[in-house]
């Protein structure tokens, strides 16, 4: 019998703050400019200088955590991180081990049908590394011929958000990092734009046969620059996992980088000793102590979460699969929702809307491009009173994404505006019936579906713009 | 005037009797006839100290209003960062090394009117107890060039000590201010750890370093304290409360004080010299009306050996940023690896690379909780004594260094014995309170003994007082042949 | 207690270039102070955790503004190698 094999995921997320300056010293926080101008002697390492911690950035760092749900510790501690490396100026990196700001949280991840809670093991703060360009043979590291630096990004504040090994599939680990990094920028403390590395996510996979507990050795990925390629790349280290299994070798602890080129990971050389990274206790930071107060003024201070915005949705009566979707929706699609519901639309037709047509029709456009909850409010109204059909309705939101116009105006320039006045439609179904003599005694003796005949031809004779709930109606009054 | 207090000077030069360029000649003068035996220094700004002293003289003849050291010439250790002037801590990896910026003490002491005439020679890296560890070769001892000045900050004892300045300050990581000053029969102060601030102090053992002044006098170090110390928002440790004001009970004595001698602090190891000194002192001030007890610190006992874990633990961290990278030596390497193997096995001496060595297996998986971690815990039980022992006396006293200076070579092959002069400097830097030494008489070979008075977390009130009543009962006011004005 | 101490592997953490000779040097040393330090291990340490700050002072911040940072000329000036605009090294060791 073949060995059904589980994934067993963890995610490792970076997230640098997007405060004014620094995490221990007042240089400016900027993405790109000109190399080793925001440097001082404390984000360069100099001797003699020493670190002061941010109060903004920890007040971010309680955010988040609470955010995701976790415990903030009274009592916290940065610890020094040892290991020599150019782009990390002190050869340690302030960072924090085993009294993080933030512990136990969860964040629920849906997929499909599907939601399952994902633990949050911590959430911890630490500086960023400068940057390596590796110079000659097209600055591919192993053959590099010189190594230059810019410690621009040192100190930058970073999140370190680490998941627990809860997550089962490469679809599942993305819509995670897709949901964290949503919730993220909503908080307003990162620019979370994955693509310039302000949001970084690394992943732990291993693999174990179905139903048993034991872990399988663990492999780190690292270098996926997408959400896409994340999915990618674990798909891939999956399946080498378990080719390795089942072709009887063992699968090794490293650390591999994603090739998108190659499509697969392949393994970085590790260095040795690479892990003892005699973390003590920073002697110039002092201990960080979250009173309660202040903690529960961050929380109020916090905006709607998902998971709350979902429970509020069902609560108008929106669709529970629906209020999921719509709840992790990017921020300008809610807006929409929101402003539509505000000027009356219902809440359940505004949200099918959103969370279906508009959310499609927003990923298929080249442009990013958004109905405002005022135009969706319209075309909700159009198709509420008849004057347009649902796939009428859905043809001219794509029209409106596409050119900007109200609903009302790209409905009349397409001609999809339905006969939904019942006079005109009296005398359409009157000449209908009147010609179709024949067909009217076999529905009179019972034949139900000639009504269907009798429809298309009321339908054919206007066009098609007649509204079929409106003339089927009629038509069985009369009928009838 | 190179042998002027900062007090006459300081008044001298407020009358006008005396300008601040007459008063940084007359010191370099001094200098340039002792440092060809002494080599206190590793760097003499005589560019720029000529330019401070001539400004603060226009200062004064436009009857600006006067800093609290207008006009005095100092120096500061070559492990304070000064801007645009070179600061090695005594290590070949720095060698060269201009920093762009000043540290919170100098620029403090600028700000003050303070002369700054140069950077004073120190063990490398403040790691040592003679000056012999310095790359540049050792001070001496301006009592008997063939003796250690102490260590590590033995350039700034030996240069008060023979009036190359009025004052200095040095760095106190486990005596390394108080050891020296002993050694060198001038005062030396270590404050309550965060009272002064540490930014660009280069870190040697970040929870222990404190900045503490030199002087001849007990009132000149209390104004050189002054001067530098307070809230700085640029160290995370410093403290934001009030600085003790020590000023008004200098002259109060010490009768009624409750002295405590420290039990641990003495015997084996201890001169006989020493120790009859000390004893004689504690005579005296009982004599004064103080009151006199023995008390027992028993984690005292390992104090040095929690220090030997703790404080390389943290300089294998504090010294992994000389890597041949931004600034200092770089000793090249086909990889960045092999680069920085190679500059820091060149670059540090031998004291450094011990202690790097130590820190680093201290911390190392595995040996965490039974070396760096257990010696935490040790460390929290020694404060934990210290405040008992407080409750029942107000200061405690005992020799500042179990001998008086030792010869230059002596201990230069065993690091354990070297370590042992510090063993009675070390229990304060792990508890982060207040200890002073001052000279109390010259032993029978002519070396300055000095005494210690120890005091609780900001009591740096009562230890003043106490120091002050010692330094007038040991009337001590030898000078060194070579601090003798030609 | 007799330590045991690997020193080859302490030195490359430290990152320092040691010969044999110099490794053996120091290991024994190494051996003789930690000898000495390990009476730390018979101290009744139950009920002490490791003191933070001796003034036992939390939660120092700065507010959040910017601050001058310094002329990269004069950064670069004290670095012992650079381009103009970099800090140049040697490559790094494969990954
Ligand atoms: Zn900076």
């Amino acid at each position: 019998m073949t060995t059904v094999w589980e994934p067993v995921i963890g995610i490792e997320v970076h997230v640098e703050l997007s405060t004014q300056s620094k995490m221990f010293c007042g240089c400016e926080v900027t993405f790109g400019g000109e190399a080793n101008t925001k440097v001082c002697p404390t984000c360069l390492g100099l001797p003699g200088a020493l670190p002061v911690a941010n109060s903004v950035a920890m007040d971010w760092i309680v955010r988040i955590g609470l955010a995701l749900q976790c415990q903030v510790s009274e009592r916290s501690v940065f610890h020094r991180k040892n290991y020599f490396y150019a782009d990390l100026p002190k050869n340690y990196q302030v960072s924090q081990f085993d009294l993080p700001v933030c512990r136990n949280g969860w964040l629920d991840v849906t997929v499909g049908d599907e939601t399952r809670r994902i633990g949050i093991e911590r959430a911890h703060m630490e500086e960023d590394t400068g940057k390596s360009l590796h110079q000659g043979n097209g600055g591919r590291i192993h053959t590099a011929t010189s190594t230059l630096l810019d410690f621009n990004r040192s100190g930058v504040p970073l999140v370190e958000i680490v998941s627990r090994p809860d997550l089962r599939s490469a679809t599942e680990a993305r819509a995670y990092a897709q949901d964290l990094r949503n919730l993220v920028a909503e908080l307003g403390v990162s620019d979370a734009r994955m693509e310039a590395g302000s949001i970084r996510f690394d992943a732990n996979v291993s693999v174990r046969p179905v139903g048993t507990e034991a872990l399988g050795t663990k492999v780190e990925i690292k270098n996926m620059n997408s959400f896409r390629s994340l999915e990618r790349a674990i798909a891939s280290e999956i399946d080498r996992q378990v080719a390795l299994l089942e072709g009887g070798q063992k699968v090794r602890q490293e650390t591999r980088h994603w090739d998108e080129g190659a499509g697969a990971t392949h393994s970085m050389r590790s260095k040795e000793e690479s892990s003892d990274y005699r973390y003590f206790a920073e002697p110039d930071l002092l201990p960080l102590v979250f009173a309660a107060d202040q903690v529960e003024a961050l929380r109020a201070g916090l905006p709607e979460l998902p998971a709350e915005r979902r429970s509020r949705l069902e609560g108008l009566g929106v669709a529970p699969h629906t209020a999921r979707a719509l709840a992790q929706a990017e921020p300008e699609l809610r807006r929409t929702f929101e402003e539509a519901v505000a000027l009356g639309a219902p809440p359940a037709a505004a949200a099918n809307w959103v969370a279906g047509e508009l959310t499609a029709a927003t990923r298929r456009l080249e442009t990013p491009a958004m109905v405002d909850g005022r135009s969706l409010f319209r075309l909700i109204e159009m198709t509420e009173d008849g004057r347009l059909s649902s796939s009428a309705a859905k043809e001219v939101l794509v029209e409106m994404l596409r050119s900007g116009d109200e609903a009302e105006a790209v409905a009349t320039r397409l001609d999809l505006i339905q006969i939904s006045d019942t006079s005109a439609l009296e005398a359409a179904v009157s000449e209908v019936l009147d010609s179709q003599l024949e067909a009217v005694e076999r529905y009179r003796s019972g034949e139900q579906k000639v009504l269907g005949f009798l429809v298309g031809l009321v339908m054919k004779s206007t066009g098609g713009k007649a509204d079929p709930k409106l003339v089927n109606q009629i038509l069985r009054q009369r009928l009838g | 005037m190179a042998d002027l207090t900062i007090e006459a000077a300081g008044s001298a030069l407020a009358k006008g009797e005396l300008s601040a360029t007459e008063l940084l000649e007359s010191v370099l003068t001094r200098a340039s006839l002792t440092e060809a035996d002494l080599h206190s220094f590793l760097t003499i700004d005589h560019e720029g100290a000529m330019a401070a002293a001539t400004g603060s003289d226009e200062r004064l003849r436009r009857g600006e209003p006067r800093g609290l050291l207008e006009g005095i010439p100092l120096a500061v250790k070559d492990n304070f960062c000064t801007r645009h002037l070179e600061t090695t801590c005594g290590s070949q990896i720095l060698a060269g090394y201009l920093p762009p910026y000043d540290a919170t003490a100098v620029a403090r002491l600028r700000d003050a009117g303070a002369v700054l005439v140069g950077k004073t020679n120190c063990d490398e890296f403040a790691m040592g107890s003679s000056t012999e560890n310095s790359a540049f070769g050792p001070t001496r001892n301006p009592w008997n060039p063939e003796r250690v000045p102490g260590g590590s900050s033995g350039g700034s004892a030996a240069a008060v000590a023979v009036g190359s300045v009025l004052g200095a300050f040095g760095s106190d990581t486990g005596g390394s201010i108080r050891q020296p000053a002993a050694l060198c029969g001038v005062v030396g102060f270590k404050p309550t750890y965060g009272l002064i601030s540490r930014y660009g102090l280069v870190a040697f053992a970040s929870s222990l370093d404190q900045i503490g002044p030199f002087a001849r006098t007990v009132a000149d170090a209390v104004t050189l304290f002054e001067a530098v110390a307070g809230y700085d928002p640029l160290d995370a440790t410093s403290y934001q409360g009030l600085v003790p004001n020590v000023r008004p009970t200098l002259g109060e004595g010490v009768s009624g004080l409750r002295v405590g001698i420290v039990r641990e602090l003495g015997g084996e190891g201890y001169d006989a010299e020493v120790a009859a000194a000390t004893s004689a002192m504690v005579d005296k001030l009982a004599d004064e009306g103080a009151k006199v007890s023995e008390v027992s610190l028993p984690s005292f006992e390992v104090a040095l050996s929690v220090y030997y874990l703790i404080a390389p633990a943290e300089c294998s961290a504090n010294l992994a940023r000389f890597d041949g990278v931004r600034y200092g030596l770089r000793v090249p390497g086909e990889t960045v690896e092999e680069m920085m193997a190679r500059t820091r096995a060149e670059g540090f001496g031998p004291e450094v690379t011990r202690r790097i060595l130590l820190g680093t297996y201290a911390l190392s998986a595995g040996y965490y909780d039974a070396f760096y971690g257990k010696a935490q815990k040790v460390r929290s039980l020694l404060i934990a004594e210290m405040a008992t022992v407080f409750e029942q006396a107000d200061v405690l006293v005992s020799p500042t260094s179990p001998t008086t200076a030792f010869e230059l070579g002596a201990k230069t092959q065993d690091p354990l014995a070297m370590y042992l002069s510090d063993v009675c400097t070390i229990p304060a830097n792990l508890a982060g309170t207040p200890a002073i030494s001052v000279p109390i008489g010259l032993d029978s070979g002519g070396l300055p003994i000095g005494f210690q008075v120890m005091a609780p977390a900001l009591g740096e009130k009562v230890m003043f007082q106490t120091a002050a009543a010692v330094e007038a009962l040991a009337d001590f006011d030898a000078r060194p042949a070579m601090a003798v004005s030609p | 207690m007799p330590v045991d101490i690997d020193i080859a592997y302490v030195a490359r953490l430290a990152r320092l270039g040691l010969s044999a000779e110099e490794l053996a040097f120091y290991r024994d040393q190494l051996g003789v102070i930690l000898e000495h330090a390990a009476k730390v291990q018979e101290v009744d340490t139950e009920g002490f955790e490791a003191t933070a700050h001796p003034l036992g002072i939390v939660n120092q911040f700065r507010p959040d503004e910017i601050r001058p940072s310094l002329d990269r000329g004069e950064v670069l000036a004290a670095a012992p190698a650079t381009d103009g605009v970099y800090f140049v090294v040697p490559p790094a060791l494969e990954g």
